[in-house]
């Protein structure tokens, strides 16, 4: 009854960015299920796809504009042609960008702010031309995202303590195993905290990883109290003198109380153990989600104050304007972003970037 | 699920019934703010306006306006096309003629894949089949490790070869060595990709030719935005899916995809996945007409009877009629029956969800917490049988016991002595017709002493 809307794409960039993974799995077959990890043991850099380095040295916007390449396609390409092949601003030029920012997963409520200021600007300045209005737009999207760019530092405090949480399949745990290879390859010591003690190989999981990146792992017995394990990894992460400390938690529905309460339950663990940890509560959002990513940030943030972002699989797929509703409702600013399966691939969030490459006229 | 979307119809519906007379201005009025509803819910745009154009058309036709209950009229309309548009039929998977039925489960990353097969193989074994888990995901790191645990967990077989062989002789190997063990029902838990992902999908492709599936089934995020068409589209596209199974539908996402995906692909959603715990109840059936009573408000009764059906026996019920109709009410020996009927059901937040009108109730910010269940029963079972029995004897030494023996405190039990006195004294009230009345529907059969009781009350 209803024709699929939406064309089918393929392109190179695709293939490009997952090219490695069958190179990655036969590396992970070398790694037995458990692995227990000697600390700091050189020769396990070795998982490094070669590419890597050369991918390193192309400078992220390029890879972020390839990431986002069918984002940009489906959204501001649509935008884009829609404003050269209009010859004045109406009604109808408005609505259709409204529909393209709702298709983008913007949401009801953050398109109508972002197209009630633009029409304003329109009107006060009685704009014209469709060409316009990019920049109109582009600003108004930047207002909502913040200008400047939001990393993680973790200098300044030791162990810099991050707790990582989610919704289940939001991407926690290849998150942190990216996130661990970024501080192992800044000369950092990290210490992991298996603290999903629920999901079945959850810590198994996270132990190849560690054993990739040459982290070191604290891990408690299956089903045992999340608390207590990451109780354990902050005394190990102050004995140690570790730079790091990456807290995993076990996927969880926002809205199942008593997971809830757990979750503030470590949090509570963590800054008793260490005073002012959490230092970053990073809340990891699948950047397929829709709407309801927005009723996960407000619940997670009023559990444990969220400081920070991660969007997840915001390559290929994903059309990327939850960042914008989320950072809209929640004010914590979108830190990191996930753009492909490669180790290096969890980039530093630069609003202006990430603007201009979704409004990037040039076909990659 | 559905609670935010259902609100707002509720809150549509009730200013078009506040009005008397539906002129065509206040439908459009009310179709504007469904229409906001359901994309906020994550149905497709496109979706979304060829919908609100369908219904428009149908609430403007003569027979609704002229009739005296417009507001109702038009919930019928809207029911009837949400139906419509997820499909009318409970459909079922299709079991292999001969050899044995191989399900492949397909989707992106995180939709559930893993969780899911492993549910699939534990009802399908209720049922009477001999389950198989093929796992055929050698990318993620302890994906293999992750669905052996699930399968010891539920004690169903699960074929691996370690990540150096292909998906493609995996699942070869595998069905091969179901056909000589008798293993009937075969499901391959591949690696999550992603839809543009072409290689990957590729050698789902492969997979599929190498071994004929008897069913493709494609796992979606009941969170999933937008995008959720797209991601359907394009597997669909590779594979020829049979079916869709909607995850993490226990959550207060929308669930928009089901609607979209449905509405793009005209495959079935054959299954929903409401909790992360591999078992009977977190794995139902999609049932469209319950799904749009749910978007509706109407509660979704008929599932909680099913469940209810399958866990209380005819003597339970007759047995606790007995007692309530008795004058010693109710004591602990039965409340300890009750929690454990109410904890084989499922989840508490999904049984209050189930109950028509629980939205509007009080009880809808209420959060349902198993564990309060666990204590009761632990304070229950620190009791003698004398005391079960008889809450009267329960002095202050022996609540003081039965605290340390539960590892509660003498707060928790006197809060649970007092709540079976309120029990008791609700359903001394209410002439025990409703306790009764609800545990005989439970059975399906209305207990015969308490039909008669009903029928002298009125007169």
């Amino acid at each position: 009854m209803i024709k699929n809307p939406f064309k089918r794409k393929k392109n190179n960039e695709a293939q490009e960015q997952t090219q490695t993974v069958p190179e990655e799995s036969v590396n992970s077959a070398n790694s037995p299920d458990t692995v227990e990890i000697p600390p700091e043991k050189p020769g396990t850099q070795s998982f490094r796809q070669t590419d890597s380095s050369v991918d390193a040295e192309r400078n992220w916007f390029g890879r972020l504009k390839a990431g986002l390449s069918k984002t940009r396609s489906q959204l501001i390409g649509q935008i884009g042609s829609l404003l050269r092949s209009g010859n004045r601003i109406d009604e109808d030029l408005l609505d259709e960008i409204e529909a393209i920012l709702i298709q983008a997963d913007v949401g009801v409520n953050t398109t109508a702010k972002l197209m009630n200021n633009v029409r304003e600007t329109v009107n006060g300045k009685g704009l014209k031309h469709p060409s316009e209005l990019e920049e109109i737009l582009k600003g108004e999207i930047l207002n909502v995202l913040g200008e400047s760019e939001a990393g993680i530092d973790v200098e300044g405090r030791r162990p810099y303590a991050i707790l990582i949480l989610g919704v289940n399949g939001s991407g926690k745990t290849t998150t942190i195993g990216k996130l661990a290879h970024r501080f192992k390859s800044e000369e950092k010591r990290v210490l992991v905290a298996a603290g999903d003690t629920f999901r079945a190989a959850a810590e198994d999981q996270l132990a190849i990883w560690c054993n990739r990146t040459g982290s070191e792992l604290i891990r408690g017995s299956h089903g045992s109290d999340p608390a207590s394990v990451v109780f354990d990894a902050v005394q190990a992460a102050k004995a140690r003198q570790v730079d790091v400390l990456l807290v995993d938690t076990a996927g969880r529905l926002h809205t199942k109380k008593p997971l809830m309460d757990q979750l503030s339950k470590i949090g509570r663990v963590m800054s008793r153990g260490l005073p002012d940890a959490p230092h970053e509560v990073l809340l990891v959002i699948d950047g397929t989600a829709g709407q309801n990513a927005i009723m996960q940030a407000k619940t997670f943030n009023e559990t444990v104050p969220v400081t920070g972002v991660a969007v997840t699989k915001l390559d290929g797929t994903a059309k990327g304007g939850i960042v914008i509703a989320v950072k809209e409702e929640i004010g914590a600013p979108v830190k990191l972003i996930g753009i492909g399966e490669k180790l290096d691939d969890l980039r530093d969030f630069v609003p202006r970037d990430f603007v201009d490459a979704l409004f990037a006229h040039e076909a990659i | 699920m559905f609670e935010s979307l259902t609100e707002k119809l509720q809150g549509t519906f009730k200013k078009l019934s506040g009005r008397g007379k539906l002129t065509e201005k206040n439908v459009s009025d009310a179709l504007r703010e469904v229409r906001f509803a359901l994309l906020e819910a994550d149905v497709n745009y496109k979706i979304v306006r060829d919908f609100i154009n369908d219904v428009k058309v149908k609430a403007l036709g003569q027979e609704v306006l002229g009739s005296l209950t417009p507001e109702l009229q038009i919930a019928k309309i809207f029911g009837d096309e949400l139906t419509k548009l997820m499909g009318t039929e409970v459909e079922k998977v299709k079991i292999a003629s001969s050899g044995p039925t191989i399900i492949m489960m397909v989707g992106l990353q995180g939709s559930g894949k893993t969780t899911a097969a492993a549910k699939i193989a534990l009802q399908y074994r209720a049922d009477g089949r001999q389950p198989l888990l093929v796992a055929a995901d050698i990318y993620r790191p302890a994906a293999i490790k992750q669905l052996q645990m699930l399968g010891e967990e539920i004690d169903v077989p699960v074929f691996s070869m370690g990540t150096e062989v292909s998906p493609v002789n995996i699942v070869q190997a595998a069905v091969k060595s179901a056909v000589s063990l008798a293993q009937n029902f075969v499901i391959v838990d591949t690696a999550g990709r992603l839809h543009v992902d072409e290689e990957l999908m590729e050698e789902l492709r492969s997979i599929k030719s190498a071994v004929s599936p008897t069913e493709i089934l494609l796992v979606v995020d009941a969170m999933t935005g937008q995008d959720a068409v797209n991601i359907a589209e394009n597997f669909n596209t590779d594979l020829d899916i049979d079916g869709v199974i909607l995850s993490k539908l226990d959550g207060d996402a929308r669930g928009g995809a089901a609607l979209s995906i449905r509405a793009v692909i005209q495959k079935p959603i054959k299954f929903v996945g409401v909790g992360e715990k591999v078992s009977l109840t977190t794995l139902e059936e999609f049932h469209p007409d319950r799904m749009a009573s749910r978007i509706l408000g109407q509660g979704d009764f008929s599932t909680l009877l099913e469940r209810a059906e399958s866990v209380f026996s005819e003597d339970q019920a007759k047995e606790l009629e007995r007692k309530l109709t008795d004058k010693q009410g109710l004591d602990f020996e039965d409340l300890l029956i009750q929690i454990e009927q109410i904890k084989k059901m499922g989840p508490l937040d999904q049984l209050i969800e189930m109950i028509p009108g629980a939205n509007n109730l009080p009880m809808k910010g209420i959060q349902a917490d198993e564990s309060q269940l666990k204590y009761a029963k632990a304070i229950v079972q620190s009791m003698t049988p004398q005391e079960r029995r008889n809450a009267r004897i329960l002095n202050h030494s022996r609540r003081l016991r039965i605290a340390n023996g539960s590892g509660t405190s003498v707060r928790q039990v006197n809060q649970l002595v007092e709540q079976l006195k309120l029990m008791n004294r609700m359903v001394k009230q209410h002439t025990g017709l409703e306790m009764p009345q609800l545990a005989a529907r439970q059975i399906g059969k209305r207990p015969k002493g308490m039909q008669k009781r009903k029928k002298r009350k009125r007169r």
